[in-house]
């Protein structure tokens, strides 16, 4: 049946075997089977694995407005930093008085702030159901103001790329505010628990990467499903020739708009899913570097596939962990390099390069 | 002959302030000896009561050398060579000592440490003796010294000093000293005893902008512990009370010069980093994300030409400007040749591969100089600052990259309006296919535009090399801000990047006070955000079908 | 549009005059038989005046030819009727009530003017089916469009329109691929999805072969009576093999109208076209 559904879509079908396969494997290996073994994956492999898998919904989430909507957000790194950061402050809620300073309520940079009381929009973040809502809302809010403002004043191509850029760097500067009340500089960390289970845990580890992977492929499955219906012809149509779809009849704001929030939400969501992997979150998410660097994740893989983001980021982010490793140095000079050489020589990415070769002439 | 007059006066002046000093050490004249090298030589003599008198009969000869004497003694420079006992003044040179005859100011070559002492003095004597210069330096043709002199006499003024102010004061011209007499007279008036002196003195107060005024002012509204008024006269109070309302109202008029002169030179240094940009992106359509590197290569270049001449900083300072233009430019042209060109007609594309250029040069920058902050030093001309009163100065190297950028605005406004390259590039960016038709070789019009945008964004990094640190980070730090610049001016269009450049900069100057220097910023941001929806096209768009499209 | 909300329009139409935005869905006003009404429309920039007090009047199921020189503003007409351009001064109406300054691109096309570009515009990286899916006549909202799917009346209205352009083979082929005469038809194919009550095209034969012009011209004599159709053509053997009424255009203003032997033998138009 999946062969059936998939079947001109070799890839697509490849890459979600994959994706199923490490969500499955990796973690249930790494609890069944002992240190030393030859299936074991370290506590490390699996956080590693985990971190990529959220890396691969955000660059999805990108594909998707950019590759499929022609707009290149400079900026999708904050929509993934809030729903971070949503998690982060459900984290620190849970965090309770085993804190340095041991406060039942306030998290510790309150404290060492002289804070009072926690402020407004800290409350409700004990419970987790509101912390996984306001993970979707929050960015999508951002999105929606600032898709309204841009896409309804007809604000595109290069412009709108400058002014998301903006919109990050502005967020960047205010969440390194020790006012904004989100730990400024030094972010939200020192997690212990979330749901009441530790986060050190094997078994916390390893559902959190199956969770990954369960959402990155749902994801793909809508993404997939959304660019397949009318509306998704529409806004490839909106990519290619926005003021012809005008003249159809469709109001392309309202569509550009939707398909934004929806990224954002997606987005978001990883950035939910980053943050207990890795421990902590802080404003550095919000930096333009760090967007840019998502671009680069999608133009590596394919932009406008889908499953070529998914590649692209979990590509380039073995090769950043690889090569920081190795030699810190080289990093941002590969970086680099590689910017330039996919824009010039490989504008489909590794998927063009593929399907090239390997896939027969390309549609 | 009327020119004159001021001069003559002095004249009279000095030997007034001379028989004033006669009068009080003609007592001990009888006991030491006359001529100038003795009292030069009494200097030495350690009781420091004596020593005061030597001082006093040093200041009463003509010898212009007593003034350099006086100077170095307060200074620390003074000393006395150990072997024969001359007195001399020495100044400190790679580790060793240069010394010149104190009475005459032979040069005495260079001498050990050891062999030489200090001429040592406490702070009674080194406040008689700046009296005593200040008094000297009343008499000065500098105006800048005469000011420094009512300075030093007024931080404790006494009746004689009182005196020889007044006498100046009938001789002055130069409306700025006359200004800070006043002040001194004013504040004096206050201390008198007959109230209509001291209303008088208020009245004076007044008109003068000066920390002192409103200190004094203040202090007649002081209340002891008791919460009674420390001044009795209710008169006086209200006559303080509304003199200082008078100042304070000046104050704010000042306030908002200071503002509007930090506002400008923020503005200056946004036009400057984005006049650049303004180019590459609006004349040829091109983002150039590695735009804030060109700046950072300029920077860079200054502080190499710094190392270079490290005797000459000034020298290598304006050196540096064409040296950034080149090397900039030059980088400019290579990355228009290797990369952009293949990339016209996609600007979502030269974003990104600019933006890798910009990690490269980053990173290259890191490698070969060190990820840390390098020093660039601020010549001697530029530190400092120009103090109009105690309220308002204005800070040298601002005014300079202020004068600078309007220098570069002019210069690159000249070059696209009257120089065949600035036709060309006009021509190009109005129709390209039609100016290659005319024979413009379009493929140099676009290197030389590129070079000519990245040029001046090196010059932009020199100016900014002597306002923040310069290190790998210092171009990433303007390109969104530059960015905004020419969005908010208006692409294409360079008088639109000046004024949107002042304009944000005040904005951002004015903010700050209230809202502090990051949501300042923030709100700027948010601005320029919203101001995009109303106009997407910038505040001075440009018109016509081909805007259109 | 579908019968349900019939009445609704109706009761609306009966108090149009409070209404500035008059929705537009179906009932066009047209009975003093005037489709489109373009009064005394200027349009300026930077001081070159595009329209210059220009009138015009467009008859209901009417095919008009618009001939003038190059930049007589024949396209700038049509930007300013489809909501592309703001004009400086002048009112455009579509039927008696619809003020079409007042609407943007979009809410015009729903409205039903519908408009071919002088450079084909098709979305190249979709199929030829696609182009005329999203081109079909149906609810345009993004919440609908996202679950529309075709029904059989649909179908066959796609298949109908890939007969009439002559691209039943190609229908799975990007557009991409075509030809530039092609992808003239596949956007007239393209308005005809789209069921207009007003089709402005700019130069519908412009890189096709003798055949494909006779073939078009055939096409827009047949939707007369049914569409308003506006040509804006420079090929005067393609204008004359369609037009009954030739309006000609001259320094943004109409010069003169009437039949096309009655303009060739104008000495005004005569001038115009051939200079002194």
């Amino acid at each position: 049946m999946l062969l059936k559904y998939f079947a001109n879509e070799k890839e697509s079908a490849f890459i979600l075997m994959i994706l199923a396969s490490v969500t499955l494997i990796i973690p249930t290996c790494n609890l069944i089977f002992s240190a030393g073994s030859v299936f074991y994956f370290s506590a490390y492999t699996v956080s590693l694995i985990g971190k990529y898998l959220t890396f691969a919904l955000l660059a999805l989430s990108l594909d998707l407005v950019w590759g499929y909507c022609g707009i290149l957000v400079l900026g999708q790194g904050a929509f993934f930093a809030l729903g971070g950061y949503a998690m982060g402050m459900y984290l620190m809620r849970q965090i309770g008085d085993r804190g340095v300073y041991g406060n039942p309520d306030l998290p510790d940079f309150m404290v060492f702030l002289n804070w009072k009381e926690l402020p407004w929009y800290w409350s409700g973040f004990e419970s987790f159901p509101f912390a996984i809502l306001m993970v979707m809302v929050a960015p999508a809010l951002l999105a929606f103001v600032f898709g309204w403002l841009t896409f309804r004043s007809r604000v595109t191509g290069v412009y709108l790329s400058i002014i998301s850029q903006a919109l990050t760097y502005a967020l960047l500067l205010a969440f390194f505010r020790n006012e904004m009340g989100f730990g400024g500089n030094n972010g939200l960390t020192d997690f212990k628990d979330i749901l009441g289970f530790s986060l050190q845990s094997d078994s916390v580890r390893a559902i959190l990467l199956m969770s990954s992977g369960m959402i990155l492929i749902a994801a793909f499955l809508v993404c997939r499903w959304l660019v397949k219906t009318r509306l998704g012809r529409v806004v490839t149509a909106v990519r290619d020739h926005e003021s012809r779809v005008r003249f159809l009849g469709y109001r392309v704001e309202m569509f550009k708009l939707w398909i934004f929030v929806f990224s954002a939400i997606l987005a978001g969501l990883a950035g939910a899913l980053y943050v207990p992997q890795v421990g902590i979150i802080n404003p550095s998410e919000f930096s333009p570097l760090i967007s840019l660097e998502i671009v680069v994740w999608v133009a590596v893989g394919g932009r406008g596939t889908l499953y070529g983001a998914i590649i692209g980021a979990i590509i380039v982010n073995y090769g950043k962990t690889v090569l920081t490793g190795l030699l810190p140095e080289v990093w941002l000079f590969t970086l680099g390099a590689v910017f330039i050489l996919v824009t010039i020589y490989m504008p489909d990415g590794l998927v063009g390069i593929w399907k090239r070769k390997w896939g027969g002439a390309k549609p | 002959m009327k020119y004159l007059m001021p001069h003559v006066i002095r004249f009279f002046l000095v030997i007034l302030i001379m028989f004033s000093f006669v009068k009080i050490t003609v007592a001990q004249e009888a006991e030491v000896g006359q001529t100038f090298s003795t009292t030069v030589s009494g200097l030495k003599i350690r009781s420091l009561s004596k020593k005061g008198q030597f001082v006093e009969q040093l200041a009463q000869f003509q010898n212009p050398q007593k003034t350099v004497i006086l100077q170095a003694l307060v200074d620390g420079h003074l000393f006395e060579i150990r072997e024969d006992g001359r007195v001399v003044i020495a100044a400190k040179k790679s580790g060793k000592y240069s010394i010149v005859l104190a009475e005459n100011g032979d040069d005495l070559g260079l001498t050990d440490n050891s062999a030489i002492k200090k001429i040592k003095i406490n702070n009674r004597l080194r406040t008689q003796i700046r009296r005593l210069i200040a008094n000297l330096q009343l008499s000065s043709p500098d105006v800048g010294l005469r000011l420094k002199a009512i300075k030093t006499l007024s931080k404790s003024i006494k009746p004689d000093d009182l005196n020889t102010l007044k006498i100046l004061a009938e001789s002055e011209e130069n409306s700025s000293v006359l200004d800070a007499l006043e002040l001194v007279f004013a504040l004096d008036n206050i201390n008198s005893s007959d109230r209509e002196t001291r209303l008088l003195g208020i009245e004076n107060l007044k008109q003068k902008t000066s920390f002192k005024a409103v200190s004094r002012l203040q202090a007649l509204l002081d209340k002891d512990s008791e919460g009674q008024f420390v001044e009795p006269d209710k008169e006086i109070r209200k006559q303080a009370k509304s003199a200082l309302v008078k100042i304070q109202s000046r104050l704010n008029t000042y306030e908002v010069a200071q503002t509007v002169f930090f506002g400008l030179s923020l503005g200056a240094v946004l036009v400057l980093a984005a006049i650049g940009l303004a180019i590459t992106f609006g004349v040829m359509g091109v983002i150039n994300m590695a735009h804030g590197e060109m700046m950072m290569l300029g920077a860079y270049t200054t502080y190499v030409m710094q190392q270079i001449m490290p005797n000459n900083i000034s020298l290598a300072l304006i050196l540096a400007i064409p040296a950034a233009f080149m090397v900039s430019g030059i980088v400019g042209i290579g990355i228009e040749r290797g990369i952009i060109r293949h990339l016209y007609g996609r600007p979502l594309e030269t974003l990104l591969a600019t933006f890798g250029v910009s990690l490269v040069l980053q990173q290259a920058v890191r490698s070969i100089f060190s990820p840390l902050n390098r020093s660039v030093i601020t010549p001697e001309f530029m530190s400092g600052s120009w103090q109009i009163n105690d309220f308002l100065a204005f800070t040298w190297n601002r005014l300079y990259i202020l004068f600078f950028c309007l220098l570069v605005f002019t210069c690159l406004l000249q070059i696209l309006k009257r120089t065949k390259l600035g036709l060309e590039v006009r021509a190009v960016s109005q129709n390209r296919n039609m100016a290659k038709a005319m024979g413009i070789p379009t493929d140099r019009v676009d290197a030389m535009t590129f070079g000519l945008g990245s040029g001046i964004a090196g010059v932009a990094g020199v100016a900014l090399s002597q306002i923040t640190n310069v290190g790998p980070n210092l171009g990433q730090a303007y390109i969104v801000d530059s960015f905004m610049v020419v969005v908010f001016g208006g692409v294409g269009n360079l008088w639109g990047t000046l004024v949107a450049g002042f304009s944000l900069g005040i904005a951002n100057k004015v903010l700050e006070p209230f809202a502090g220097a990051v949501l300042a910023k923030i709100l700027v941001l948010v601005f320029i955000i919203l101001f995009i929806q109303k106009r997407p096209r910038g505040l001075f768009p440009q018109k016509g079908r081909a805007a259109e499209s | 549009m579908s019968n349900t909300d019939k009445p609704m329009l109706d009761r609306y139409q009966t108090f149009n005059f409070v209404n500035t935005h008059p929705v537009i869905k179906g009932n066009v006003d047209v009975s003093h038989g005037t489709v489109l009404y373009m009064e005394d429309v200027s349009v300026s920039f930077d001081g070159f005046k595009a329209l210059n007090n220009l009138s015009l009047y467009i008859n209901d199921g009417e095919l008009r030819c618009l001939i003038g020189p190059n930049g007589a503003g024949k396209t700038t007409l049509m930007d300013v009727i489809t909501g592309k351009t703001k004009p400086d001064s002048g009112s455009v109406y579509f039927g008696q009530t619809i003020d079409l300054l007042k609407m943007d691109e979009s809410s015009i096309a729903q409205a039903g003017i519908c408009r071919k570009f002088q450079k084909p515009s098709v979305f190249e990286n979709l199929t030829v089916f696609e182009n005329l899916e999203i081109s079909l006549k149906a609810d345009k909202g993004a919440w609908n469009t996202l679950f529309a799917t075709l029904n059989g009346e649909q179908l066959d209205r796609i298949d109908e329109v890939l007969e009439i352009i002559g691209m039943q083979e190609l229908r799975f082929q990007p557009a991409g691929i075509l030809s530039h005469g092609q992808k003239q038809w596949l956007e007239i194919g393209m308005l005809l999805m789209q069921e207009p009550r007003v089709m402005l095209v700019d130069e519908p034969v412009a890189g096709m072969t003798h055949q494909e012009i006779d073939r078009t011209a055939e096409l827009l004599l047949s939707l007369q009576g049914k569409h308003s159709v506006i040509v804006v053509e420079h090929d005067m053997a393609f204008v004359r093999s369609i037009a009954k009424k030739v309006t000609v255009l001259h320094e943004g203003s109409v010069l003169m109208e009437g039949s096309m032997d009655e303009v060739q033998n104008d000495p005004r138009v005569i001038q115009v076209y051939l200079g002194e």
